[in-house]
């Protein structure tokens, strides 16, 4: 199989999962959600990883932080409304201590949402993310997935700062 | 000990002082061991016990000293590492402890300092002054070696089989209102740095 006909054949998550490895990050903390499940599934498959699914996203980027000063790398992973709880764990611990929390969330309330609520909760993410100065980007299609995740990657342990790959329905619901 | 294993509760417990304890806790430390201390009075009387570079000192962020200790525990199983956080600062956290009881490090142990206030914001009461017991709710939650240290010794011995990795633990304490014997220098930054060097990341 040549290199061109296994990308295409790769999910989006696979993609992530590639990349994760290849920057050396282990760790693995999430809050579920359904758009997540295939990442969520491959990393739980893969012995690479370990995967830690606390109550609260709060827990999960306090867990991050703590590996992180400990010399492990991990990504956490959420939903919309999951960020919406954590404002204050980014402006008390992970902005001003510098600490690389990549987030990886899974982006519900837009393009055929069905619940109030979540669309209300999605319209607090850019802002609150702008008001942090929080490195974020909108992955809308597979063929950015490569570039964008690696890229922010590196940029936030380059940095010591935390960042935000945001999965668009675009990317998640729309048939590739 | 003049009460039996099994009658140990909250209320047989010792009312000690944060500050004492604190210094006794650090001074059983001689591997590195890591220390995160919670917000507020937590942190202040670590950082008045000595500043080991092996402490990290929370400046926000209520409540999530356990799960920033579980990542320093899982990130290096090696080293023992302890939170230490106030009865005010858990109630919001309190799945926490099942996170940790899932994970299971057996190098983390979780010290909680309980005198029923919010102390620092004007000795508000907490749900502990009604009833609410920290070390049931640990047990509840799946941390079945929990305990209410019920004088020094006791403490000093339960911090010891901490120090032997059979964690994961929690050990709750009951403290009085006496004010912290010092205020943390407040540079982010500079905590991070000195902490990550003290853990050789």
């Amino acid at each position: 199989m040549g290199a061109n006909q296994k990308a295409e054949q790769e999910g989006w998550a696979d993609i992530v999962v590639r990349i994760l490895k290849r920057n050396d990050i282990d760790l693995i903390t999430y809050v579920p959600d359904n758009v997540l499940r295939p990442l969520i599934d491959a990393v739980t498959d893969d012995p690479y990883f370990t995967v830690i699914s606390p109550a609260r996203e709060e827990e999960a980027v306090a867990i991050v932080a703590g590996a992180y000063m400990g010399g492990r790398k991990g990504v956490t992973l959420m939903q919309t409304s999951g960020f919406a709880t954590i404002p204050n764990a980014l402006a008390s611990l992970a902005c001003p201590f510098q600490l690389p929390i990549v987030m990886f969330i899974s982006e519900r309330g837009v393009i055929g949402e069905f619940q109030q609520g979540q669309a209300m909760v999605c319209r607090t993410m850019r802002p609150v993310l702008q008001s942090l100065g929080i490195e974020h980007f909108a992955i809308q299609d597979k063929s950015q997935v490569e570039f964008v995740v690696e890229g922010m990657i590196k940029q936030a342990f380059a940095t010591q700062a935390p960042a935000a790959i945001i999965l668009s329905p675009l990317l998640t619901k729309r048939p590739h | 000990m003049s009460v039996s294993e099994t009658q140990k509760s909250r209320s047989t417990a010792k009312v000690m002082n944060r500050s004492a304890l604190t210094r006794r806790l650090v001074a059983k430390l001689k591997n590195d061991e890591a220390v995160i201390g919670g917000i507020g009075n937590s942190n202040f009387d670590l950082w008045a016990s000595g500043q080991r570079p092996q402490n990290f000192y929370m400046l926000g962020s209520m409540g999530l000293a356990s799960s920033i200790a579980l990542g320093v525990a899982v990130a290096q199983p090696k080293r023992q590492v302890f939170a230490l956080d106030g009865d005010g600062s858990i109630l919001m956290q309190l799945g926490s402890f099942g996170t940790v009881a899932t994970v299971a490090p057996d190098n983390l142990c979780i010290v909680i300092w309980d005198n029923s206030l919010y102390q620092i914001t004007g000795s508000q009461k907490t749900l502990t002054s009604t009833g609410v017991d920290l070390v049931g709710v640990a047990q509840g939650a799946g941390l079945m070696q929990s305990d209410w240290a019920q004088d020094e010794e006791h403490f000093d011995a339960l911090v010891e089989k901490a120090l032997h990795m059979d964690g994961p633990r929690l050990i709750g304490v009951r403290i009085d209102g006496e004010k912290p014997a010092g205020t943390t220098e407040r540079d982010p930054v500079k905590i991070r740095l000195n902490f990550m060097n003290g853990l050789g990341a």
